[in-house]
């Protein structure tokens, strides 16, 4: 699994693109995106996922049940 | 935009307790007294030059924030180049913008460090008393440390006169004030709300510390801790810095006092207590959970237990992050980027010194009036102190119509002179929230507590209405100079009393309009 950013609730502040240990986060046509390749749920880095800890709306950085779970060193 | 946030409402008459505890509080408060009558400025951020050693008088004269004087001459913008945010606030919503510190409005627009600097000089040459350049949002500048300081680079190149500074909630702090001097900012805001923990959990839900969230007495210790140290390395570098405080009524109201004592033992310059802005429609917790702001009496008596040695604003507009102009004016509309990146600049700095030059004499002359209308009061040695209510568009001028007022400045009258102690907005009275009620009603209210108000022109009805509310209309003094006039008036005051003509009455309370300076043109 990824984790995805709720486009309706992100509210632009560019937080969450510093906190990443994987450069995943970009800001796209006004909101900020994921790249669902790069992010490893911060496994390895953290112990929480830094664009769930620092970001201002609750529940808007959440798991995106479409992609598998990250497995480290896969 | 989403100008939806600056509709207000009006609450309920506010319960008078508090507003005893903080008397209590002034009985105990020995650490920062008020000092006797002698009129000298101990409301420090209305010192003049001789008030002050000349290095500092140098750093505030034309800085609108750090002086109240400068406040009526220079004008200050401030860019919105630092989204971001490390903590969060109970009287912030983000999904609009972060109303921490004085800036409870929206911004329109984000712009890039470039932006900032091409809105910066095209502010500068269209008008030369813009001195101040602040960061202060809508996040915290150094939440965003690239970015704020990469305009604060382009700025210092281009336009090296203007003046730089910072706002922040100090969790950052002490990791850049090695940088912030660097890059000469020598003025930084710090808004501190408490220096308790268990007051802090019920302000701050969390902070973003090394890596986590961290909630609860926990967060505000570590952000207590951060800011207080941050403010000791600031003067201990010899910077300026200024404490921002949220009065938030049951909350934090009485422990401001010794945040006051706490704040100026470090060293800050100057505390600005500002009323909590709050209502539902702003989204925030302390808006949803009905938490009330400070009524005008309740802040003033705040105001005045924490006066003494330190010097306490009270000329602050709590302004948008991206405001422009003087204090209770908001340009923005005529810069926006669009508008910008068409402009052709050209930064004139020899027209700049010269207008400011101009503004010099004026401040000069403003003060030669005050004082030689000070001399003639000599001798009145009475207890009686009175509001009054003035209309003006900056300059220290009697200067604007009463029904085009956007505020009123309030000045405290005694034996000792004219003070300045406040402002109280009217603006937007028609825009919402209560769109049906009159609008001298909202007037009558904001200024309820004064004896008299000072207007350039007004009408013949709201001249009845305002006797009426028992506030006098005084239209004798128009585009004169507000406080030789204040002082004139008072003199009259008392020789009236002492003839029998008038009978001294006793002012209720007023009200504190909710809400965020917006420009009418947004």
């Amino acid at each position: 699994m990824t984790y995805k950013i709720v486009a309706s609730q992100c509210t632009s502040c560019s937080a969450c693109e510093a906190e990443c240990p994987n450069v995943a986060i970009s800001e796209k046509n006004g909101t900020f995106v994921i790249n669902p390749k790069k992010c490893t749920e911060c496994i390895g880095y953290f112990d929480v996922p830094q664009c769930v800890a620092v970001c201002p709306v609750d529940n808007t950085c959440v798991i995106d049940n479409s992609y598998p779970r990250y497995q480290a060193g896969a | 935009m989403d100008d939806s946030r600056s509709f207000e409402t009006y609450e309920a008459e506010p319960a008078p307790a508090p507003l005893d505890d903080i008397m209590q509080k002034i009985a105990e408060h020995k650490g920062c007294g008020t000092s006797g009558g002698s009129g000298k400025a101990s409301c420090g951020s209305g010192a003049s030059e001789n008030d002050m050693p000349a290095e500092i008088w140098e750093k505030v004269k034309n800085h609108p924030c750090y002086s109240e004087e400068a406040h009526h001459h220079y004008a200050r913008m401030h860019v919105a180049v630092a989204p971001a945010c490390n903590i969060q606030c109970n009287y912030c919503n983000r999904k609009y913008d972060c109303a921490n510190e004085s800036r409870p409005g929206v911004v329109s627009e984000k712009l890039s460090p470039e932006q900032a600097a091409k809105k910066v000089l095209a502010v500068a040459s269209a008008i030369p008393q813009m001195t101040v350049l602040g960061i202060a949002g809508p996040g915290d500048p150094l939440a965003n440390p690239g970015k704020t300081f990469k305009t604060f680079e382009l700025i210092a190149e281009a336009a090296p006169d203007i003046k730089l500074c910072l706002s922040t909630n100090g969790l950052a702090l002490p990791d850049h004030v090695e940088t912030i001097k660097k890059f000469n900012v020598d003025h930084v805001t710090i808004t501190i709300n408490m220096t308790n923990p268990d007051i802090g959990a019920e302000i701050y839900p969390w902070v973003f510390w090394k890596h986590k969230r961290v909630t609860g007495k926990e967060a505000a210790k570590i952000l207590t801790d951060r800011q207080l140290q941050g403010l000791e390395m600031l003067t201990a570098n010899g910077i300026l810095c200024k404490v921002n405080s949220v009065m938030i009524p049951g909350i934090n109201d009485d422990h401001l006092v010794t945040v006051n004592r706490e704040v100026k033992s470090r060293g800050a310059f100057l505390h600005n207590i500002m009323p909590l802005i709050s209502s539902p429609e702003h989204g925030t917790v302390f808006g949803l959970n009905g938490q009330r702001g400070p009524s005008a009496q309740e802040l003033k008596a705040l105001q005045d237990s924490c006066e003494g040695e330190m010097n306490m604003m009270r000329h602050c507009r709590q302004c948008r992050a991206d405001a422009v102009g003087l204090l209770g004016e908001d340009r923005s509309a005529e810069f926006t980027t669009e508008k910008i990146m068409e402009m052709e600049v050209d930064y004139d700095l020899s027209a700049r010194q010269a207008y400011q030059e101009k503004v010099e004499e004026e401040r000069q002359a403003k003060v030669a009036a005050r004082n030689a209308e000070l001399e003639t009061l000599a001798g009145e040695n009475v207890e009686l102190k009175i509001l009054v209510a003035v209309a003006t568009k900056g300059s220290g001028r009697i200067n604007e119509h009463f029904g085009h007022a956007d505020e009123f400045q309030i000045y405290e009258l005694s034996s000792g002179g004219a003070k300045f102690v406040g402002h109280r907005r009217v603006d937007l009275y028609c825009q919402g929230g209560y769109g049906e009620e009159d609008a001298l009603e909202t007037v009558i209210r904001a200024i309820n507590d004064c004896t008299a108000v000072f207007v350039a022109k007004i009408g013949h009805c709201p001249k009845e209405d305002l006797l009426k509310a028992g506030i006098e209309p005084v239209d004798q003094y128009a585009y004169e100079f507000i406080e030789q006039s204040a002082i004139a008036y008072f003199k009259d005051y008392l020789a009236k009393i002492k003839s029998g003509e008038i009978t001294h009455v006793t002012r209720g309370d007023a009200t504190i309009r909710q809400g965020a300076f917006v420009s009418v043109d947004a």
